[in-house]
């Protein structure tokens, strides 16, 4: 009820502006045949935007300062004894005089100094709020008011208004700036913690990974070894790069050298759609077939082979890149100039001696761009590793056993808790914070090869 | 279509009278191509085209651009195939042996038939991997020693050994555009090929690396078949010995080189010689 | 003239000789090119292989999952078992907190009357004559929540009360199983989930017509459920994801759209907005869990906000396709011939007048399209709801989006580490077919959309 009185306010006040503006700078047209610099639309925009801002800031000082208000203003309505009260009680209190205040009523006998504090409330809180929309209201009609002085035929509404659309505009794209120092900062500031906690050298070179969750203060407070959990990172990368580089690259050079064109526009769409499944199917399918079939062909040929291991997790992770690493390399195999294949093809070389012996090398950096790039993402990738590696974090040398990764451990160590306050949850910041450290610099390599070799070609 | 047709078959005629046996130098036929057609796909881009093609000389196709002079190049050695939707018709023999025939390998073709782009194109390799790179996929080197011979006299027969010597090393694309036209050509020739083909070889290049290609040429002559398309009529009268006038896909006449500048027989190839088309 | 003759049959051996060894490697360059060719197509293969694997999988979990046991029992609200004050009705002067309390008080006597007394005879009822069955096992044939199902069609209609009406119910899970043939009928009993006469009487039931398979609506209408299992559905991981979606769409998309047109349209090339540049390229490959602690870090640690809440999933997805959205909105803009901005200005348009009139509607469908692809990936993103709590078990449908939620990826998550392993890998499955719908529903509306738009255009 009140956001929507507050949402009518302001469109009204906005249409009233823009109306006004509008109106006023025509008239200043008609008379004489002066020539006004804007068209009538600027100016009602701009008033319009004169008049709003204000209120704006007003509504959102009231929004971030009211509750305040209201919280004092109903402890001063209790008796001494009541508002000493602490915590729970306290907070029980002043829910029930809400309750009163909003005429919902409470249940069980009402005191009488609630009852008054609730009435008291409730009279507060209309008073406040008219006083807060009359001064929204107010400071909008004079700004509006101000603004429609000022309009003149030489006032460069236009040049104003976009000048303010720019701003908006600065202030969008700033935000992918926020969201990185947002990142960046929260994970060192939490990983910091973390590091009050455990020595940093424990953390990075620790080879035993047993965070125990202990009720007990300062006593068990468990192991922190990196070690063990990038190990079982890098192991699930390396076999899925194993997996999705030869097939990816296999099916980039097979579609962009030899596919007739036709073939090519049913085929790239397809393998594409690996690449838009969600990460939980693919986990759900490592888990539920590839491991137990992994693990029963393991039988047949001997191998013990646990249904969830690096390998399990592995091999399907380098199905879910092969899309990555095909379509990348596509574009840039595409990008290396059609002169260098002809120059092969003119002194006798096969199809395959063109690509092997002058394509590959031609696009090597841009290749290694988009392999970078894909183990960036193996290393991130959460889902997969969550179900169906297993989580054992151990330092063991064989794929075919359960491993733990560092995304598993900060799903573990977080999930449902979000009380930073011991190393138990905040080892999670310090592992995302590696995590984050390992695939941007793989990023930033990536990135720069792959741009280096576009410029090459350009 | 019909009428078009009928016009070349009348054209041919005339030049073959015209070409009286007695007053062109004897030199054996190494290529042979009888009504060739390409298409694009739907689209006809060549509309028959019957030329001779003679050993050890120059022989240039001149033309207004679109008029299928590099696409009937590109038919000599196949390099049409590569081409989606490409279909090529008609005969083309090279000593006598039908080079579409399926039974030939287009491979060995083309390690016969040599090619040099129109922009000079050296892989992104060094300037010695640049001129090996042939005779290593075809196997012709059977050591170190005898690819380095290999790499070193083509080398020096495309004039650029002395200029490279010292940085063989070198990627071949930090070269001038001149320097990498003429890798490309000994690189063409590393190949030991019989026969080469020039689109357009020296359409980038500056004036001066033009003549020193073209002076190259004139010395390949003694031991290759060259055929170069050019669009510089000049260029065709200074290094040619027989020229062929192309246009909207038919071959328009042909003849001894310097016929054609000075006595050209038909009227279209008059008006290009003078200017007034292309 | 006879050392150039000398020269030539020199050279033409020497050709002779080159030809006979490019002939020689023939063979063998040929073959491997074959191999080569093989090695592409069986690439290509393997990864269809994949797609297919996967499909098939999924489809061949998840479909029967679609079909459910139920059971039509005919249940009499007999007056002797269901004993009860009438309803509070509101008294005058009383406030809505009294009100509710009596409601309350009411709903708990209502809740201790023995439903299962009533479950228990309609499906005696149903069973041969005098049939041997104790009543514990007996209960286990029905979902565990059946007698909630009478208890609320009781407090719909008090009128029921004295009166015989039938009702279909969910089987439970292990009848479910049962039915399906997915549990070895020729298990010893110690190993069997269901008692041997509840299996016998389930037998006895499926050939009555009691029992059938119908299309589970549940799946679709029901929110999560623990204790029973076979009523658990997705309309609260729906309803969590569509929350979620739209703050994602109301969020992301502007905002993406104006910092791209900021910077492919307005931005000088500068020191600084080639950072902005960087930033988005490294940002687009940032693993999404990091976004998940960058949401429980300041969403929910600094800012306080509601913890599960689609709203602040949202805004971590949000955070997460922007830079997707950045990417292909610029993408588009730069594909906008130079021909049409220099007739804009021209004509004496503004630069902003240029970019808002001309340049955007030309490249609305291909943002349209870049805008659904990067819902579609925020749709099924999972890990970093997992750091903000939205793995919470949520029995209700959210009512807004700040109330607790889950989402569909979600929910399939959980429904994986479910201990019923049996029932609930089909019901994962169905879960999946419902998610991979939804995307392919929404890659299907851009690629519609794109063409509509662009024939148009």
């Amino acid at each position: 009820m009140n956001s929507l009185v507050v949402v009518g306010l302001l469109l009204v006040i906005m249409g009233l502006a823009y109306q006004s503006g509008w109106s006023r700078s025509r008239n200043l047209a008609t008379p004489n045949g002066i020539r006004v610099h804007s068209r009538p639309q600027y100016h009602g925009t701009l008033v319009a935007l004169w008049a709003i801002i204000p209120m704006l800031l007003i509504l959102a000082l009231w929004a971030y300062f009211g509750g305040d208000v209201i919280r004092a203003f109903t402890l001063a309505q209790l008796p001494a004894d009541v508002a000493a009260q602490t915590g729970q009680d306290l907070q029980a209190t002043l829910q029930r005089i809400n309750a009163l205040a909003s005429g919902f009523g409470v249940a069980g006998d009402v005191q009488p100094y609630e009852q008054a504090a609730g009435e008291a409330l409730r009279q507060f809180q209309f008073t406040t709020f008219l006083v807060v929309i009359a001064a929204a209201a107010g400071t909008g009609i004079l700004a509006l008011l101000y603004a429609r002085s000022k309009i003149t035929p030489r006032l460069r509404a236009r040049n104003n208004v976009e000048f303010i659309i720019g701003l908006l505009l600065l202030a969008c794209s700033g935000i992918a700036i926020l969201t990185t120092v947002g990142i960046v900062a929260s994970l060192v500031t939490e990983a910091l913690r973390f590091f009050t906690f455990v020595n940093p050298l424990d953390f990075f070179f620790g080879t035993v990974w047993n965070p125990v969750f202990s009720s007990t203060e300062g006593g068990a407070q468990g192991q922190y070894g990196l070690l063990p959990l990038l190990a079982g990172t890098l192991m699930v990368s390396l076999i899925a790069t194993l997996v999705a580089v030869p097939v990816g690259l296999m099916t980039a050079i097979y579609l962009s050298q030899y596919a007739p064109r036709k073939l090519r526009a049913i085929i790239k769409p397809i393998i594409e759609i690996l690449a838009g499944i969600p990460t939980i199917v693919y986990g759900f399918f490592a888990l539920v077939t590839v491991g137990p079939f992994l693990a029963s062909a393991g039988d047949i040929i001997g191998l013990d082979i646990k249904a969830a291991s690096a390998l399990t997790a592995g091999l399907v992770m380098g199905i879910m890149i092969i899309p990555f690493i095909s379509s990348l390399s596509d574009d840039i195999l595409n990008q290396v100039p059609s002169s260098m294949r002809d120059g092969s093809y003119g002194l006798g070389a096969t199809q395959s001696e063109t690509i092997r012996r002058v394509l590959l090398p031609a696009a090597l950096p841009g290749i290694v761009g988009a392999f970078l790039l894909a183990i960036s993402r193996a290393i991130g990738e959460t889902m997969i590793v969550v179900l169906a590696a297993g989580n054992s974090p151990v330092l063991r040398g064989t794929p075919l056993e359960p491993v733990s990764t560092i995304t598993i451990s900060i799903v573990n160590q977080l999930t449902g808790d979000t009380d930073f306050a011991g190393p138990q949850s905040l080892v999670a910041f310090a592992l995302g914070l590696t995590l984050f450290v390992m695939t941007l610099i793989l990023n930033v390599v990536a990135l720069y090869i792959v741009r280096r070799f576009r410029e090459q070609y350009e | 279509m019909d009428v078009m047709a009928g016009k070349v078959k009348m054209t041919q005629t005339t030049v073959e009278s015209a070409m009286n046996p007695t007053d062109a130098p004897d030199r054996s036929i190494r290529i042979q191509a009888q009504d060739v057609k390409v298409h694009y796909g739907a689209k006809e881009a060549l509309h028959g085209v019957s030329i001779e093609i003679p050993d050890r000389a120059v022989t240039s196709f001149i033309g207004p651009s679109g008029c299928g002079k590099s696409t009937f190049l590109r038919c000599i050695n196949r390099m049409n195939d590569t081409i989606e939707g490409a279909r090529v018709e008609g005969l083309i023999k090279l000593d006598g042996e039908d080079i579409y025939d399926p039974s030939l390998d287009v491979v060995e073709l083309r390690a016969r038939i040599g090619m040099v782009f129109q922009k000079p194109n050296p892989f992104p390799k060094s300037i010695y991997e640049n001129v090996a790179y042939g005779p290593k996929i075809h196997g012709i080197a059977t050591s170190r020693t005898d690819l380095d011979e290999i790499v070193v006299s083509s080398l020096r027969r495309a004039g650029l050994f002395e200029e490279v010597k010292d940085r063989l090393n070198e990627p071949g694309t930090g070269l001038s555009g001149g320097q990498q036209q003429r890798l490309c050509i000994a690189r063409a020739m590393a190949v030991g090929p019989e026969v080469i083909l020039m689109d357009e070889p020296c359409s980038a290049l500056d004036p001066i690396a033009t003549a020193i290609i073209e002076e190259l040429i004139d010395e390949l002559r003694a031991n290759y078949t060259i055929v170069i398309v050019t669009h510089s009529m000049q260029q065709a009268a200074r290094v040619s010995q027989k020229t062929a006038f192309f246009h909207l896909g038919n071959l328009i006449e042909e003849g001894v080189t310097e016929d054609i500048f000075t006595n050209p027989i038909n009227k279209q190839t008059q008006d290009y010689i003078m200017g007034r088309i292309g | 003239m006879t050392e150039l003759s000398q020269s030539n049959t020199a050279s033409r051996s020497l050709a002779a000789e080159r030809a006979r060894k490019v002939k020689a490697g023939l063979r063998r360059r040929h073959m491997t090119e074959k191999i080569f060719r093989g090695l592409g197509i069986a690439a290509i293969v393997a990864a269809l292989g994949f797609v297919a694997l996967l499909f098939t999988d999924v489809l061949s979990k998840g479909i029967p999952a679609f079909t459910q046991a139920n059971l039509h029992l005919e249940v009499a609200y007999d007056p002797a078992i269901i004993k009860l004050t009438p309803a509070p009705v509101r008294e005058v002067g009383q406030s809505d907190a009294g009100f509710e309390q009596a409601n309350l008080k009411w709903r708990s006597s209502l809740v201790l009357l023995n439903w299962n007394k009533v479950l228990e005879v309609a499906m005696r009822k149903s069973a041969p004559a005098d049939y041997d069955i104790d009543t514990r096992q007996l209960l286990t044939i029905p979902e565990t929540n059946a007698r909630h199902i009478l208890r609320e069609r009781y407090v719909e209609d008090p009128g029921l009360l004295g009166k015989t009406i039938s009702i279909d119910l969910v089987a439970s899970a292990n009848v479910d199983n049962w039915v399906k043939g997915n549990i070895d009928r020729d298990l010893p009993d110690a190993q069997q989930q269901l008692g041997a006469d509840a299996r016998a009487l389930t037998d006895f039931f499926a050939e009555n017509g009691t029992l059938t398979k119908d299309f589970a609506t549940g799946i679709f209408t029901n929110v999560d459920s623990r204790a029973a299992p076979a009523s658990a559905g997705l309309a609260g991981a729906f309803m969590g994801s569509v929350y979620m979606m739209l703050v994602v769409i109301i969020l992301a998309v502007p905002i993406g759209v104006a910092s791209a047109i900021y910077l492919e349209e307005f931005a000088k090339k500068s020191r600084l907005t080639d950072i902005i540049e960087v930033n988005i390229n490294n940002l687009a490959a940032v693993p999404s869990i990091v976004f998940g602690l960058l949401g429980a870090a300041v969403f929910i640690n600094f800012f306080h906000l509601p913890i599960s809440a689609p709203l602040v999933g949202g805004m971590v997805l949000t955070l997460m396709t922007l830079p997707t959205i950045i990417i292909a909105t610029r993408a588009a803009l730069q594909s906008v011939s130079p021909a049409l901005r220099q007739a804009a200005l021209g004509l004496g348009a503004s630069r902003t007048q240029m970019v808002f009139h001309h340049v955007l509607p030309v490249t609305f469908p291909s943002i349209l399209t870049a805008t659904i692809i990067g819902v579609a990936q925020a749709l099924g993103e999972t890990a970093p709801l997992l750091l903000i709590g939205m793995n919470a078990f949520v029995a209700s449908v959210p009512a807004s989006p700040l109330d607790q939620a889950t989402a569909l990826p979600v929910q399939i998550f959980l429904w994986n580490g479910n201990e019923n392993r049996n029932f609930f890998e089909a019901r994962t499955s169905a879960a999946i077919m419902v998610l991979l719908g939804l995307m392919i529903l929404l890659n299907a509306i851009a690629i519609f959309l794109r063409t509509r738009l662009e024939r148009r255009a």
